[in-house]
């Protein structure tokens, strides 16, 4: 254990180191969300609301410009512009602000991960995510709901007890609780008199939250903004400018666009725009599917992992139940899945809640994950000199402050902060891979 | 739901079969390799937004690999073809 001792008094230090580095002060934010301000506007007919960003049109030159406006690459904007007071700095996006794979998620932000440096990247994430909404002055609407993993064999067990074991020595608490336990947090739940799998025994992470994804896209786009971050929409990257060795700008749809330094953001599309820059990425593009109920009234808090079934289900605020699966088996960039992957998962539900059973499915869709080999981050700098890269690894909405503070760090400085250390490119031709599971493990 | 012809079995659904990974040859002599390249061939994918020549193994039927061709934005299947030996 040598090495989780040398990292421990290393995470204390990671995050002061980034709580020193600068507090640049906002520029201008053009309106506050309070009870205020609503019941201003309310007297005021709501004509007083303004827009919570600027529209501006591309520049020419830019310092650095971030491809991808989901929370990634929103986030990484406002980071750049706080902690590092690089505010000529532009977001672009191809579509709408956060209408990618930012609002294709299902909202859950948990840690539990089961190797060093996972742990203290996601318990880091977790922390920001609770001071988020005040930061941004901006409700994320963050939800401390905890979660419930049903472990439906004793190598699930097994697997939890070793998390749990990492998670302690950086501080996260993941409990167990047994079934016993589970029943009276969950009165609706009664075990069903032959399951396919047995109940075992439950694990608990207390701290576990859902957020307001969309909002989390939005709370960025309108600080960056306030910052001086140029936030452009419909602006789809078609190439990527080198020379030498070096980037030296964009071209897009509105234009070519200089940049001493770009970041690539994009979640379900990173070996496309990583190969206009000529580089071959080690991630394979799968949906991820989701589907929601009917609203009902609250029935349970946490959210609920079966791991036997590698399927999940929370209920939302507005009360919806939110239910999902692994990834579909194949790669696609089709944004969506397989009707089988709907039906084993929902099969799988409704043996654990035969109550569900009546209700009707109101929404589904299908997000875009880009899986990297060995299920974790990379953000990382590239063979390509000045282009960085942020691929969430799994799932992305968890980790998006940190991983956009980390990415603004690394464009900043050209130097992975020690918290990303093991998460760079170079891991591979290493052999020192990160090897992560979790809901979507697919290898 | 993919349906797909099977060389072998005809067409069958996708839930006979685990897709593996995209064609990539084998380098003819690894040890000539640099590890960055090794490291290429080994880890990286081209992940293309289109047509893909991918390996399959038909677990549930002749439990053969074959060759699919398949487009990952449309999820059309152009053709199938045995894997070669």
């Amino acid at each position: 254990m040598t090495s989780a001792k040398r990292r421990l008094p290393g995470l204390e230090r990671q995050h002061r180191s980034l709580q020193k580095c600068g507090d640049a002060s906002v520029t201008s934010v053009k309106q506050r969300f309070s009870i205020f301000s609503l019941l201003r506007n309310a007297l005021g007919y709501r004509a007083g609301w303004q827009r919570m960003w600027r529209s501006p049109e591309p520049k020419r030159r830019y310092d650095v410009v971030i491809i991808g406006g989901g929370g990634h690459g929103l986030g990484a904007g406002y980071y750049l512009a706080r902690d590092h007071g690089i505010r000529n700095v532009a977001v672009i996006e191809k579509g709408w602000l956060g209408g990618g794979n930012t609002a294709r998620n299902t909202m859950t932000i948990r840690s539990n991960y089961v190797r060093p440096p996972s742990v203290p990247f996601h318990e880091g994430s977790m922390a920001l995510y609770r001071e988020l909404s005040r930061e941004l002055g901006y409700n994320l609407m963050v939800s401390r709901r905890g979660m419930i993993s049903f472990l439906q064999s004793s190598q699930a067990a097994r697997t939890a007890a070793r998390m749990a074991n990492t998670m302690h020595v950086y501080g996260a608490k993941y409990e167990f609780i047994g079934v016993e336990e589970i029943k009276r947090r969950l009165p609706i739940f009664r075990p069903p008199p032959r399951p396919r799998l047995e109940l075992l025994d439950g694990v608990y992470q207390p701290e576990a939250m859902m957020a307001r994804h969309d909002a989390v896209a939005w709370g960025f786009a309108r600080m960056a903004d306030a910052h001086g971050v140029d936030v452009i929409q419909n602006c789809e990257v078609i190439g990527i400018r080198r020379d030498g060795g070096r980037v030296t700008g964009v071209e897009t749809t509105r234009g070519v666009i200089e940049a001493e330094k770009v970041g690539m953001a994009v979640a379900g599309h990173g070996s496309v725009v990583a190969a206009m820059a000529g580089l071959r990425l080690p991630i394979e593009v799968q949906p991820l599917q989701a589907w929601v109920s009917e609203p009902v009234k609250p029935v349970f808090d946490e959210i609920l992992v079966f791991s036997g079934y590698g399927c999940y289900m929370m209920q939302s605020d507005k009360g919806e139940l939110v239910i999902g699966g692994p990834t579909d088996p194949y790669p696609s960039y089709a944004q969506r899945g397989s009707f089988r992957t709907i039906e084993q998962v929902t099969a799988a539900v409704l043996e654990m809640f035969p109550i569900f059973s009546r209700m009707k499915l109101l929404r589904h869709w299908a997000g875009m994950l880009d899986i990297v080999y060995d299920g974790s981050p990379i953000i990382s700098k590239t063979p390509l000199r000045g282009f960085y890269v942020d691929v969430a690894g799994a799932g992305g909405f968890k980790t998006t402050p940190m991983a956009a503070r980390m990415h603004a760090w690394l464009i900043a400085k050209d130097e992975p902060h020690e918290l990303i250390g093991d998460f760079g490119l170079d891991r591979f031709a290493r052999g020192r891979l990160v090897p992560e599971g979790g809901v979507s493990f697919n290898r | 739901m993919l349906v797909i012809p099977c060389p072998h079995c005809g067409p069958r659904n996708e839930d006979e079969f685990v897709c593996w990974s995209e064609v990539v040859p084998r380098p003819a002599d690894p040890a000539a390799l640099s590890d960055l390249e090794w490291t290429d061939y080994v880890y990286n994918h081209a992940n293309p937004r289109g047509w893909v020549r991918e390996q399959w193994w038909h677990e549930h039927g002749c439990r053969r690999w074959i060759i699919v061709e398949r487009n990952t934005l449309t999820h059309e299947v152009a053709r199938t073809e045995p894997a070669p030996r």
